[in-house]
């Protein structure tokens, strides 16, 4: 990918992991900036974890380096890196109380006895924890032992926070006051930080930029909101969040708008591509981004008539499934910003999908 | 049937069998020999601890052979002496088992099963045999006496007083303690490995990530969670060697009395059933005590897990 930017505070420059034959990790760079926090996403078996246990130390790269603040990791064993990690449900020490759990890593450093102390009170004071101190991992709930592995990760005070699935082990509601609680501590503290998730929300939320990873590669990295809007593949589209794919070709092609045929309707988009006229293109709609009425819009372009054969209810917001002429589906969703509409759309009505200029991604690959 | 099952409840009859069949044939003989221990010889047979005559009821408990024990040193050489090979054949068991059982965790999990065989194989053939066989081996001409000669091994045995005279290994500590070793430790292994097995290695993992090099993760995780499984080994191997009698009567010697010979001689050769029940008292309590520490241990280990 890009050439990497010596001055970045964390660069991984044409890293490749080889197990015996399967490419885990493929040939990726990336730079990552001081304070940033940086989420590696992808579905499992994607070598994001892997990515993340090479800057753990807990793997060696078959090729390419790892620098961090200007020194390169190679081959240095975990102990010695500046960096900690918040396992995968947390892997706390059973045997040893909360207390001793995060001034694990200090004793190892040979602090003296007052500075452990300061610290771990500090630590347990970031995250809330004070009166549990004396507690054993197995008698906190999830949340708790969340808190004290952060605590824990963040007690060295490591140059590099590295998150493994952070959230994985809460449940949804938990999981989402979480999601904010953990920024917030991780900023305040100022550390750097990768995660590693496959919770597509969990990223955006938490995240200042995301890299899609896929088969080992990255397959864009952008920040949350340019890689839900901006797809820059039909992988990316339809990994993150839910997408109409309508495969068309382009018909015309100009500086500030480009018109793409597709076998329901023919697409009026407000930008020009630099593509050849002729050639194959798929066009990404989010599902939020079409309205539904009962009458034919005015617009010849950008519409759509369909049945809808699926409703479903999510509470703030419903998703329509609209049989198309070709017999293709078109996913809609509609706010419920009202408790009860007059004329709510249900199963087999006839409707008209439509969207504006500016709603779709036109993707060449 | 049924009705009567249902109403005892089947969880009750299957935990009632086994308490049962202790009662029955451990607990209530061990109260036999209780009786006996403080019972008076009568030329053949012993005289009734409760009385009755002349309207009145008297209970006659002869301690003189508690008293006896205490007295006379042999005994109390012969319990520290048991007590003392025992717990250096834990400990050599502990050392021995412990890298082989942590090795065999972290073989391949193809390997496991051969290695847990390799471990078990020595089942197979009666103990008393394997046992002697080990007189075989140390006697002079035995290979293993030769191996030992020919590398000068004797002289350091010597040195540290395992051995009476360099060029004699039978009927030495050396040779008690190796025979009960040898037997032992497969006990060692098998609590250990099965505790090893189950460590979750992402704490190892955890621990290097924060600073602990593998020695060090060893010995702050690795060994602390495996504290069940090291006790539980180490139980298995220690009260078994207390009152072992067939490894010292064919392997020891002389200068390494143990309890369980005692125990023989005052039954058989001596025919004094109380003082050997006595004998037999003391050595169970003995082994009861560190057994009552193991059973509260475990029992806080459970609950640590719940």
């Amino acid at each position: 990918m890009s050439a990497a930017d010596p001055s970045a505070f964390l660069q991984i420059q044409d890293v490749v992991k080889d197990f015996d034959g399967f490419i885990a990790v493929d040939n990726v760079s990336l730079d990552i900036a001081k304070g940033e926090i940086f989420a590696l996403l992808g579905s499992s078996g994607c070598g994001k974890s892997t990515l993340l246990r090479m800057l753990a130390g807990f793997e060696t790269p078959t090729s390419g380096r790892i620098v961090l603040d200007g020194v390169e990791l190679g081959s240095m064993p975990p102990y010695q890196r500046p960096m900690n990690m918040m396992f995968q449900s947390y892997a706390l020490f059973p045997h040893l109380s909360v207390w001793d759990n995060i001034a694990f890593g200090l004793k190892r450093e040979g602090l003296p006895k007052e500075r452990i102390a300061e610290r771990v009170e500090a630590m347990l004071k970031l995250v809330q924890l004070g009166k549990y101190a004396k507690r054993k991992p197995h008698q906190l709930s999830g949340g708790q032992q969340q808190r004290v592995a952060l605590a824990r990760s963040l007690a060295k005070q490591p140059q590099l926070l590295l998150l493994d699935e952070p959230l994985g082990a809460l449940d949804k509601k938990l999981r989402e006051e979480t999601q904010i609680e953990l920024v917030n501590i991780i900023e305040s503290v100022g550390v750097t930080c990768v995660m590693v998730t496959h919770d597509q929300e969990e990223a955006m939320t938490m995240a200042g930029r995301i890299a899609v990873m896929s088969e080992g590669r990255f397959l864009q990295v952008g920040a949350p909101g340019d890689i839900y809007e901006t797809p820059a593949t039909r992988f990316v589209a339809d990994f993150i969040g839910n997408v109409n794919l309508m495969d068309g070709t382009l018909d015309v092609d100009e500086a500030d708008h480009c018109i793409i045929g597709s076998a329901d309707c023919r697409h009026y988009v407000g930008h020009g591509i630099t593509g050849v006229v002729g050639m194959p293109v798929t066009v990404a709609l989010r599902p939020e981004k079409i309205h539904l009425s009962r009458h034919k819009p005015g617009d010849d372009f950008n519409s759509v008539a369909g049945t809808i054969k699926e409703m479903a209810y999510f509470g703030s917001f419903t998703v329509y499934h609209l049989e198309l002429p070709s017999g293709a589906r078109l996913k809609v969703s509609m706010a419920n910003v009202q408790r009860h509409r007059d004329d709510e759309f249900t199963w087999g009505d006839a409707v008209w999908a439509h969207w504006s200029r500016s709603s779709h991604v036109v993707l060449t690959q | 049937m049924n009705a009567l099952l249902a109403r005892i409840g089947g969880r009750t009859v299957v935990i009632a069998v086994p308490f049962l069949f202790l009662l029955v044939f451990f607990l209530f003989p061990f109260v036999i020999v209780g009786k006996i221990s403080v019972s008076e010889m009568e030329t053949v047979s012993f005289k009734d601890v409760l009385t009755w005559s002349d309207g009145v009821l008297t209970l006659a408990l002869r301690f003189s052979n508690y008293v006896f024990i205490t007295e006379d040193p042999l005994y109390f050489k012969t319990y520290l002496a048991s007590l003392h090979y025992a717990l250096v054949t834990t400990l050599l068991c502990l050392f021995i088992g412990y890298p082989f059982a942590y090795f065999m965790a972290r073989a391949r999990p193809t390997l496991q099963p051969a290695l847990l065989m390799l471990v078990m194989l020595p089942f197979w053939t009666s103990f008393l045999l394997r046992v002697y066989a080990w007189r075989g081996l140390l006697t002079e001409g035995g290979w293993v006496a030769e191996l030992i000669f020919a590398s000068g091994l004797d002289q350091v045995l010597y040195a540290v007083g395992l051995i009476a005279s360099p060029g004699k290994l039978m009927h030495t500590p050396f040779s008690l303690v190796l025979g009960m070793t040898y037997t032992y430790l497969p006990f060692m292994i098998l609590p250990l490995y099965g505790n090893l097995a189950k460590l979750d290695l992402r704490l190892l993992e955890a621990a290097a990530d924060l600073g602990a090099t593998p020695w060090v993760a060893f010995w702050k995780v690795t060994v602390p969670l495996s504290k069940a499984g090291i006790i539980a080994g180490s139980m298995l191997v220690f009260i078994p060697c207390v009152g072992e009698f067939v490894i010292p009567e064919l392997l020891g010697g002389p200068e390494t009395l143990m309890i369980g010979r005692v125990l023989w001689d005052e039954f058989f050769s001596n025919n004094d059933w109380p003082m050997a029940s006595s004998v037999a008292v003391v050595m169970v309590l003995l082994i009861i005590v560190p057994l009552a520490i193991f059973n509260k241990y475990q029992a806080e280990a459970q609950e640590s897990r719940k």
